[in-house]
């Protein structure tokens, strides 16, 4: 043990010849990086649980009332202690004994506060958690001044020291992660509705108060345990494994593991770095690699990240401009049709040919459009769009295959190109029609209002639109646009 | 207020009908950090009735649900269902909260959400299995919602969601159920679903108590009609106390629309 700490103690001039201790750190050859890295390793899957449960039950700041109030009860324990008999204030079961009390104190008192007076929740916590770190803050400096005050190491209850810990503290760490495991495995269905409607789960006849006390209990427990090694930021390690967790799935039980993991993964990167760069403390290296997974997570998780969500956005808008492309270029070359032989133009739209319904496009039909070229000068004319959107909406079809260049100005559709336009158009002018008839809107307001809306559109809001204008659009062609073009 | 003349509240507290009523208040009274809420209720529910609270807002409708299934304190009185302590009726009660009392981005898909109707049927420990899973469907196709079953929550429209709420109670396969605004800001489609499903109740023999703030539909929907504003206005048959005098004494005579709607009640009533 004594050697470990030389270790760390050993300045950082000697820092530059270290690799080979570098290897030795992440090969886990020493004993005691081993032990500390196992103390850490469950101490970060068990809040990774428990964090979940706290954090969907919309208590994330009770753990932070916790761990600053166990602050007291740490000084307060050696101070007993020390009065009882000199010595025996620094037996770490019995610090530990003094910070779960004084932090089940302060649950309750939040609880009492919020029960008896109309003082807002947050309110609540932020008072107590004030009140009790702040007494714990005058103690620990009564406790310094004491003779035997300086060497009792109470200091590492604030900051934690993840590398002093030891084989015995590890295999209290260890019987906690069991507790918890079976406990959350065997209440999973009773947390997960405590968690998600309490009331529910109150009139179905769930002993709410029982379950919560017990999930504070949970609560209480890892935080203090975590104290030692961890210190006050142990409220972060249960905190940023859940949270950074939702970000990669929308279901509870793997939202559970997934937190597990990277509560694991942080403390094992926070305690290899604390082992391999002398004098940086175990403790907050652990929680800022749990800050970095979380960011991470943000950016990159597959249900929210922020770059699935952009991702998802570009692909929207690339859909959306080649629709608009599409509908364009067809609704061009419909118009030269129509005008071009009027007598094919029935009452209820464009029939070029007789085989013209039902509402995919024939080949006939789609020939016929796939034969006529468009402008891009005509395109500017049909929509308001810049040149450099044009651009780039055209080269965008043309690597997907919808349209293909005909002269240095002029672009065709090809004739799946046509099949995709023609049934953008119909769509188009059915919730156009729809609009118009049922949500009265002007026709003159109705193709930008139309705009905003028809990507949106599922097959199945597009089969109740045919219902609805059953009567106006009967065989399932595409109807003639409501209003000019 | 002004006094309501006591021939309006038909329910009195004898025993009416052969079986129990569902839902017996008695003598209650609630209040929030001393301020009361709910003066002295004494309502009997007769059985097999779909029946409307209702009340202006801060009336009290949702405490008078909630003080009934124990979820608020109360000063006093006592609360009988189908003639029973509570605590021993909980598995005929079920429960329909307001739709913004949960958070809905909670990590679950409507299936998940409907089976915790069950949870109490399942037990302490014991794992949801396919049985379950399969009831919880059952329940998602009663209002609709078969397509959206595998939908995480926060991606439903809050009339799927009511919707997904009401499937969970009736997962849970209660003889009484206790809505609180079911109808609140929802689609005509999940208005059309819930109605549906109280009917069905209705036929099944069940009895619905739902805070209703929509009054234009109460005479359509609804058998039964609880007037509130703190105190219990009246009580009884839509057509007997869902007059003018009665709107007026609940909601202090504040409302226009009040008499419109209470004139039309009283037309139809005379027809």
């Amino acid at each position: 043990m004594f050697l470990f700490l030389i270790v760390f103690a050993i300045p950082a001039s000697t820092f530059a010849a270290e690799s080979n201790d570098i290897v030795r750190v992440l090969t886990l050859q020493d004993y005691n990086t081993r032990v500390v890295l196992l103390g850490t390793l469950l101490l970060g899957v068990t809040s990774g649980i428990v964090g979940t449960f706290m954090l969907l039950r919309r208590q994330a700041l009770i753990g932070d009332v916790v761990s600053h109030s166990a602050l007291p009860g740490v000084a307060i324990a050696f101070l007993i202690g020390e009065a009882v008999s000199p010595g025996s204030g620094r037996s770490l079961h019995w610090l530990l004994t003094g910070a779960a009390a004084t932090g089940l104190l302060s649950v309750v008192c939040v609880g009492i506060i919020r029960r008896y007076s109309v003082v807002k929740p947050d309110a609540a916590m932020a008072t107590v958690l004030g009140v009790f770190f702040g007494f714990g803050a005058v103690l620990f400096k009564t406790v310094q001044e004491l003779p035997t005050g300086n060497q009792a190491g109470l200091q590492q209850f604030i900051l934690g020291s993840a590398s002093t810990m030891i084989a015995s503290d590890v295999a209290i760490i260890a019987k906690a992660t069991a507790v918890v495991l079976v406990l959350s495995l065997l209440l999973f269905k009773e947390l997960s509705i405590l968690s998600f409607d309490e009331d529910f789960a109150a009139v179905q006849g769930w002993p709410v108060g029982m379950l919560d006390l017990g999930l504070t209990g949970l609560v209480v427990g890892i935080t203090v345990i975590g104290l030692e090694s961890v210190g006050i930021l142990m409220v972060a390690l249960l905190i940023t494994p859940p949270t950074a967790a939702r970000f990669w799935t929308d279901n509870f039980a793997r939202m559970t593991l997934v937190a597990a993991a990277i509560g694991g993964a942080s403390a094992t990167v926070g305690c290899l770095l604390s082992a391999i760069v002398p004098k940086l403390a175990g403790g907050p290296t652990i929680v800022l690699s749990g800050t970095a997974f979380f960011a991470l997570s943000m950016l990159f998780g597959t249900r929210r990240g922020i770059v699935q969500g952009w991702l998802r956005h570009a692909a929207n808008r690339r859909r959306i401009g080649r629709d608009d492309l599409l509908r364009a270029m067809y609704e061009i070359i419909e118009a030269r049709l129509v005008s071009a032989n009027d007598q094919s133009v029935t009452e209820n739209g464009l029939n070029i040919s007789s085989s013209l319904s039902g509402s995919e496009a024939t080949e006939e039909e789609s020939a016929l459009f796939a034969e006529q070229a468009v402008q891009i000068s005509e395109l500017f004319n049909h929509r308001s769009w810049s040149v450099r959107r044009v651009r780039q909406v055209i080269a965008a079809a043309e690597r997907e295959g919808t349209v293909r260049i005909d002269s240095e100005t002029g672009w065709r559709l090809t004739r799946s190109g046509a099949k995709i336009a023609r049934r953008a158009v119909r769509n188009h002018r059915l919730w156009e029609m729809y609009l118009i008839s049922h949500a009265e809107i002007a026709p003159s307001h109705v193709d930008r209002d139309a705009d905003d809306i028809e990507h949106v559109l599922g097959a199945e809001v597009i089969e109740q639109l045919e219902q609805l204008l059953a009567s106006r659009v009967p065989a399932a062609i595409v109807p003639p646009s409501p209003h000019p073009l | 207020m002004e006094s309501v003349p006591s021939n309006l509240e038909s329910t009195t507290g004898e025993v009416t009908h052969p079986e129990w009523s569902p839902l017996s208040i008695h003598d209650m009274t609630v209040a929030y950090h001393r301020q009361p809420v709910l003066w002295d209720i004494d309502y009997d529910a007769p059985p097999g009735k779909l029946i409307a609270i209702v009340g202006p807002n801060g009336a009290g409708k949702s405490t008078l649900i909630k003080a009934a299934l124990n979820l608020v304190p109360t000063i006093s009185g006592s609360v009988a269902v189908f003639g029973g302590q509570y605590r021993t009726q909980r598995g005929r009660v079920g429960y329909v909260p307001q739709r913004s009392s949960v958070d809905w981005d909670f990590p679950v898909n409507a299936l998940e959400a409907v089976t915790m109707g069950l949870y109490r049927k399942i037990g302490w420990f014991r794992p949801v299995r396919k049985h379950h899973r399969q009831l919880a469907m059952k329940a998602l196709v009663r209002v609709g919602m078969q397509d959206f079953a595998m939908r995480q929550i926060s991606h439903l429209s809050g009339g799927q969601q009511q919707r997904v709420f009401l499937a969970r109670a009736l997962a849970q396969e209660a003889d009484l159920y206790l809505m609180d605004e079911p109808f609140a800001g929802v689609d005509a489609a999940t208005e059309r679903a819930i109605v549906d499903v109280l009917k069905d109740l209705q036929q099944a023999g069940k009895t619905a108590l739902v805070v209703h703030h929509d009054l234009q539909t109460v005479a359509e929907y609804f058998d039964e009609v609880i007037l509130l504003n703190l105190r219990l206005v009246a009580s009884g048959p839509v057509k007997e106390v869902f007059t003018t005098e009665n709107l007026r004494a609940t909601y202090g005579g504040k409302l226009a629309l009040l008499d419109q709607v209470g004139h039309r009640m009283t037309m139809r009533g005379e027809r």
